[in-house]
């Protein structure tokens, strides 16, 4: 909290603060001179330069001083009021940390209810409810489309959210675990253990699992490296494993993109996928209302 | 012959013609980034093209290119007239133009291959800030030497803006880029956190104070009284302004990270210091519009003058436009949005770069003997382009910030925010487009320049002035 390491320093810049904002008075009324009678010519300086440039000598306008003059009234009242004057906390007592609490007190107090109104419900429930889908869809804009895209149909390394297709799991309870704490999607880097011709023979082995063209014998010459290093979280049969986040191979849906070359890099050199966890930053009303959104999207995608 | 009798006009040339030459270039940059804010294609899949290393190279080339370069013909063609006296040392002005279009060469490179300090306004790596360091001292040095040879008593007000200019950039330039190198091309600041924070803005703001408003100001100073031919309105508040400018600049930094780490005390100050600072600014705009009193007749025919009286317009709408921003509560509208762009512009092209092109066309044909530029109506024509642009500019950006500003804060009965991000962005594009026309018409208006230079110098002589006593001195 301490911004001064002594209280030298605080009433340093409190004195320096105050001296100069009177400063600019003391200079304002120093030069502030007569007011020029009707009819008054002002001299200029006598000073000439570069052969013709010279200087009138006219007073300060006077307009001019007096909204000098409130600005520096000005200055002084608001550094008695807010904090400005090295630890002096002004006599508002106003600080913006108080300012953020205070306002996300009110929000709460206003709009928590409405939230917590869905909190109590079921997820399938809530999911159901037109009004709960509508605020679920405003939260998912603020703060999901960035990855997934406003339409959930998800982008490069983010999944999409309206097919059946889930890393996690597409139960409610899933959904609403994988908002709340977050998840980290690894893939190890195999580069090394399968070798430059390994990887290729990989590749093949992978694309025959969903029944797509392939080197028959490429494919069958990693089928038993995949039984030893990919079934670990892949399964024997490439169906993925839930509980890890391994993805479904034998299926059309491809994270990072399904083109040899892409799933040759997704092979060699692994991939790391992270969904942030929510629940601190929104809170579990949010989190719930969320979650059933994003099952009722994947259910609207099978009609 | 350079003698000591006639002016060093070699530098101020040089500089004279680098300052259109590199404002075509910045504004061009401009144009393109400004373009490919509607159409991101636009970068050619470069990454040397892309907006994040463009934008830098802008901001560099329209402030201290092109700005950098008026500042130097202006100021060095001004020192010497009004201190009765040439140049202190001709290689050291030499060493100045060569190595600041070296500087400029080398942000043209260094900035769209990707290497930058990253810190605003201040983004060249440590080997081109130490050839600034240079340069800078070796322009103290001409400068102040120039001002100590004077043949006049007083010195004239637009040396002490000119040399509040130069001495101030000088410290911020030297606390702001404090860095460690840890390669040729890459360094580290010595500060971290919050402090960095203050200190980029103090720089920041203060660049804008004294390189963008100082500096400008010792321009208008000389060219406005010299252009109307009439005294100065006012020498007491030619004093009070330029000491209370000066002073009060140096604490408004803060005002550019409200509601941010940076403790709440120093944004008080921030914010009460940019206030004090409206009058002091206005003083310059009086100072200079009523200079004119008694001249008012010549504005409708002199196309100079037009430039000079629009860019203190300008000017006196920015200061007060700038103070309005640093208020708090219209901060947290304003902050982040393009409203606050719109306000840079309002300040760099109707006040900065206006005042230097008027000055620029009172000086080019002094510079090569002659009294006036090739074409007093393409002078007449730059003026409305460029004025219609920057209208269209800033007009539109006021529009599309305060949008932002309340889509931004919109919220639903739910206290969920109404607008995503993404559509307040879909929204900017009519604004955009208004920005992009405003900013292609100013660059327009700098090509016919450009023509218009172009036929004043070629053929000409350039000719150096010779050194006339001072007034005192003939009495």
């Amino acid at each position: 909290m301490a911004d001064f390491v002594s209280d030298f320093w605080s009433y340093y810049v409190a004195i320096l603060t105050v001296a100069s904002i009177i400063g600019c008075a003391v200079l304002l009324k120093m030069m502030t001179t007569r007011k020029l009678a009707p009819e008054e010519k002002v001299d200029t300086t006598g000073h000439v330069w570069d052969e013709d440039l010279s200087e009138w000598n006219n007073p300060l306008p006077n307009w001019w001083r007096w909204m000098f003059y409130i600005t520096i009234v000005f200055a002084l009242a608001y550094l008695l009021l807010y904090p400005g004057l090295g630890t002096f906390k002004g006599n508002f007592g106003w600080s913006s940390k108080g300012q953020y609490d205070e306002e996300v007190n009110a929000a709460d107090q206003k709009y928590g209810p409405i939230f917590n109104k869905f909190l109590q419900q079921d997820l399938k429930a809530v999911a159901a409810d037109p009004e709960a889908r509508e605020m679920g869809q405003r939260l998912f804009l603020t703060y999901c489309s960035q990855c997934h895209g406003s339409d959930a149909s998800g982008a490069r390394g983010f999944p999409s959210l309206r097919d059946e297709d889930w890393l996690y799991g597409g139960e409610p309870e899933a959904i609403k675990a994988s908002i709340t704490g977050g998840r980290n999607g690894i893939m190890p880097p195999q580069a090394q253990v399968l070798g430059e011709q390994g990887v290729k023979d990989m590749v093949h082995y992978v694309v025959s699992l969903s029944g797509r063209t392939h080197d028959a014998k490429a494919a069958a010459a990693a089928k038993e490296k995949f039984t030893t290093i990919c079934a670990a979280c892949h399964g024997p049969e490439g169906k993925g494993n839930p509980a890890l986040g391994a993805p479904n191979l034998t299926d059309k849906v491809w994270l990072y993109g399904g083109s040899e070359a892409t799933i040759a890099e997704t092979i060699a050199k692994g991939r790391t996928g992270v969904m942030p966890a929510w629940k601190d930053f929104l809170g579990e009303a949010k989190v719930h209302l969320l979650s059933a959104y994003v099952y009722g999207l994947s259910k609207q995608g099978q009609k | 012959m350079e003698t000591q009798s006639t002016y060093n006009y070699k530098v101020v040339r040089q500089f004279a013609i680098m300052t259109v030459v590199w404002g075509i270039v910045g504004m061009l940059v401009g144009v393109l980034i400004a373009a490919q804010l509607i159409w991101p294609e636009l970068n050619f899949e470069t990454p040397w093209l892309t907006y994040g290393r463009l934008r830098p190279l802008h901001t560099n080339a329209v402030i201290f290119a092109f700005g950098g370069s008026a500042l130097f013909a202006t100021s060095y063609y001004a020192v010497q007239r009004t201190s009765h006296a040439r140049l202190f040392s001709d290689g050291l002005a030499a060493f100045t133009f060569w190595g600041w279009q070296a500087i400029i060469v080398l942000a043209a490179i260094t900035l769209p291959l990707g290497i930058t300090t990253s810190k605003e306004y201040a983004e060249l790596e440590w080997p081109i800030d130490l050839l600034i360091t240079a340069v800078w001292v070796a322009y103290a040095v001409v400068f102040f030497g120039t001002i100590l040879k004077r043949k006049v008593p007083h010195i004239y007000v637009a040396n002490w803006f000119f040399g509040g200019f130069i001495l101030t950039i000088a410290l911020l330039h030297v606390v702001n880029s404090l860095e460690i190198p840890v390669s040729l091309w890459k360094s580290y600041s010595v500060y971290s956190g919050a402090q960095d924070a203050m200190v980029q803005w103090w720089y920041g703001h203060n660049a804008v104070g004294f390189f963008l408003t100082a500096g400008f100001l010792g321009m208008m100073y000389y060219f406005i009284p010299k252009q109307a031919g009439r005294p100065v309105y006012s020498y007491r508040l030619s004093v009070v302004h330029f000491w209370a400018l000066i002073f009060t600049y140096m604490w408004a930094g803060p005002h550019h990270l409200h509601y941010t780490a940076l403790p709440d005390w120093t944004q008080s100050l921030g914010m009460v210091f940019s206030l004090v600072l409206l009058a002091p600014s206005w003083g310059g705009m009086i100072n200079g519009i009523m200079t004119l009193s008694g001249a008012w007749h010549k504005l409708r025919t002199d196309p100079i003058l037009k430039f000079l009286v629009t860019s203190l317009s300008f000017y006196g709408m920015s200061t007060f436009e700038g103070p309005m921003m640093s208020i708090k509560t219209v901060n947290a509208l304003s902050h982040y949005t393009d409203w606050t762009i719109g306000h840079v512009h309002s300040g760099a092209l109707g006040w900065v770069a206006m005042v230097s092109i008027g000055s620029l066309y009172y000086l080019i044909p002094r510079l090569f003997g002659k009294t006036e530029m090739y074409s007093v109506g393409l002078i007449t024509a730059h003026f409305w382009v460029s004025t219609i642009g920057v209208v269209l500019y800033i007009a539109s950006m006021w529009i599309a910030g305060v949008m932002q500003g309340l889509m931004w804060r919109a919220v639903n009965a739910d206290g969920t925010l109404t607008y995503s991000f993404a559509e307040a962005v879909k929204n900017m594009y009519p604004y955009y487009g208004i920005r992009l026309l405003g900013g292609v018409l100013f660059f327009s208006g700098m090509l016919i320049m450009a023509y218009n230079v172009w036929k004043t110098v070629s053929g000409a002589k350039a000719q150096d002035a010779a050194i006339p006593a001072p007034a005192g001195a003939r009495a």
